[in-house]
């Protein structure tokens, strides 16, 4: 923001303790956690095919639900964004929902509607002898569901921050509507796309809730980081210090990598 | 979608909040208020292994109508995942495991007791469309099966039963605790699970339970007791001396338990 310098401001009694305290809040638990984090069999853990298979099992599905997110996520996003239509507030509350739901309730409902007694899963599975829980599909199911709203969420607001003017003169001179979409729209909302995604990989990564009510727990299958992180904390605390450990060193590049968004300001 | 199936709904979301608060309804008094003149108040914490969950909540009705000015606050979850926080420090009056493994976890158990048994059943769903009839029709690839994990005690005892039988089964999900096994096949989404027969019977008909042969089940057996800096070392005994007293061990028994 630029402009006159703005006055120092006075900080009132009370103010500065309770950031104080906010601050602590938010951090002593990551202090604690890297304080007993087993820095020396961090190589040998690191070799655990179990742990690998985990973390595998995480990047795979995280990553796929990025992709389906994505694809599914920016059309919404434009639609939302650009067009009037009847509902479309009640379309976006929709579509935002999984962002404040409890994800242990997202889960439950994802059973009823993709489970084998589901609405749709029922149908799916009669016909196929398939269905979705207990699967790494699964998994990326109950990931997407509650990391796509991230995504639309970024992408919408992105659309509606920029100047319209530049797709406006790129019709003028004759560019075809897709020819905008692409050289023109997507560039210019490229950096709240890659903030959303980012966001909605993270969130992918740390998903439990969902995951284990709807996919279960079955390692190489659907059991990811967060899982055992929850798991290993009865039979193999370190283990779960450490994996919690990657987990937080991953969200510290998310929020590197977004530092214009959130880190930004003077 | 049918009313049990509603009820599961609400089994699961309980089972998801591990906290639970024991007293809902009004227990009208019970005439054996023998011990409500001592001093038995505030709140009582017992951590109890998920398939004592229904027991313990009507012993704890029992315990609250003896003791108006005490008030019983459970924790229900894997004895596994009880033991890892007590371990941790979590301020419990009482720990009652599912096994003694996990009894012996916790150092700050003092002197634990025997106070109930249990026995595994095989539990399908209602009417046992898929006609299971012993543990080695487990096996069967067909039949998607969900087992506790091994860190659990009831999982721990399904790989007993699973090893003296000769069986392999290649489940399908590993879960926390042996309510999620119950309400993954009560759910229908699992075909069949080994679980305790209490589970069975506090599923009532959302499930239908297949007894296992006695030379391949393990017999479970559940310790509890009052743990070194309790908060309520006094509430906490209480507890344990109804656990064991008759109208303890009758609610256990009611509940499918058997007891020593």
């Amino acid at each position: 923001m630029t402009g006159a310098p703005e006055p120092r401001p006075v900080i009132p009694a009370g103010v500065g303790v309770l950031s104080v305290l906010a601050v602590l809040l938010l951090t002593l638990p990551l202090l604690g956690l890297a304080s007993r984090t087993p820095w020396a069999d961090i190589p040998q853990l690191l070799r655990d095919p179990a742990v690998l298979q985990t973390l595998r099992l995480s990047l795979v599905a995280s990553l796929s639900a990025l992709a389906l997110s994505t694809v599914l996520g920016v059309p919404l996003a434009w639609l939302l964004a650009r067009v009037e239509f009847p509902g479309r507030r009640l379309v976006r509350a929709l579509a935002v929902l999984p962002m404040v739901l409890p994800p242990v309730v997202g889960g439950v409902a994802l059973l009823l509607a993709f489970g084998r007694r589901g609405l749709i899963g029922q149908v799916l599975f009669d016909l196929t002898g398939w269905s979705l829980p207990f699967t790494t599909a699964g998994v990326v199911l109950a990931e997407t569901f509650v990391a796509m709203p991230f995504l639309l969420v970024s992408v919408e607001s992105g659309l509606r921050t920029m100047d319209r003017r530049y797709e406006e003169a790129a019709a003028t001179l004759g560019a075809s509507r897709w020819t905008i979409l692409r050289t023109v729209t997507l560039p210019l909302t490229a950096p709240s796309l890659a903030g959303g995604m980012a966001l909605c990989w993270a969130r992918a990564l740390g998903e439990f809730g969902a995951t284990i009510s709807f996919a279960g727990n079955l390692p190489g299958r659907t059991q990811t980081m967060p899982l055992a992180v929850y798991l290993e904390l009865e039979s193999n605390p370190p283990a779960a210090y450490l994996l919690s450990f990657v987990l937080l060193v991953i969200s510290v590049a998310v929020l590197l990598a977004l530092r214009d968004r959130y880190l930004g300001q003077p | 979608m049918s009313a049990w199936r509603v009820g599961m709904l609400v089994l699961v979301l309980a089972t998801a909040c591990a906290q639970s608060p024991a007293a809902r309804s009004a227990t009208p008094r019970t005439a054996t208020g023998d011990t409500a003149g001592t001093a038995i108040a505030g709140d009582v914490t017992v951590f109890a292994a998920a398939s004592l969950t229904d027991a313990f909540e009507r012993i704890g009705q029992v315990f609250e109508a003896r003791h108006p000015d005490a008030t019983v606050r459970f924790n229900f979850a894997g004895s596994q995942r009880l033991a890892a926080q007590i371990v941790e420090g979590a301020p419990a009056d009482v720990f009652a495991s599912a096994d003694a493994r996990q009894m012996e976890a916790v150092e700050a158990a003092n002197a634990p007791v025997t106070f109930a048994g249990n026995v595994l059943q095989i539990v399908v769903e209602p009417g046992n469309p898929r006609d299971v009839t012993e543990l080695g029709d487990l096996g069967d690839r067909d039949i998607t099966v969900v087992l506790a994990a091994d860190e659990v005690p009831a999982g721990r005892y399904a790989r007993q039963a699973l090893d003296a039988a000769g069986v392999t089964v290649a489940p399908v999900s590993l879960e926390t605790d042996v309510r999620a096994v119950l309400s993954k096949v009560a759910l229908g989404e699992a075909d069949a699970g080994i679980v305790y027969a209490s589970d069975v019977a506090a599923a009532g008909d959302a499930v239908t339970g297949i007894a296992i042969a006695r030379d391949h089940n393990p017999a479970a057996a559940y310790p509890a007791a009052v743990l070194e800096g309790a908060p309520n070392p006094a509430g906490g005994q209480a507890f344990l001396d109804l656990l064991t007293s008759p109208e303890g061990q009758r609610v256990l028994r009611d509940a499918g338990f058997s007891t020593p």
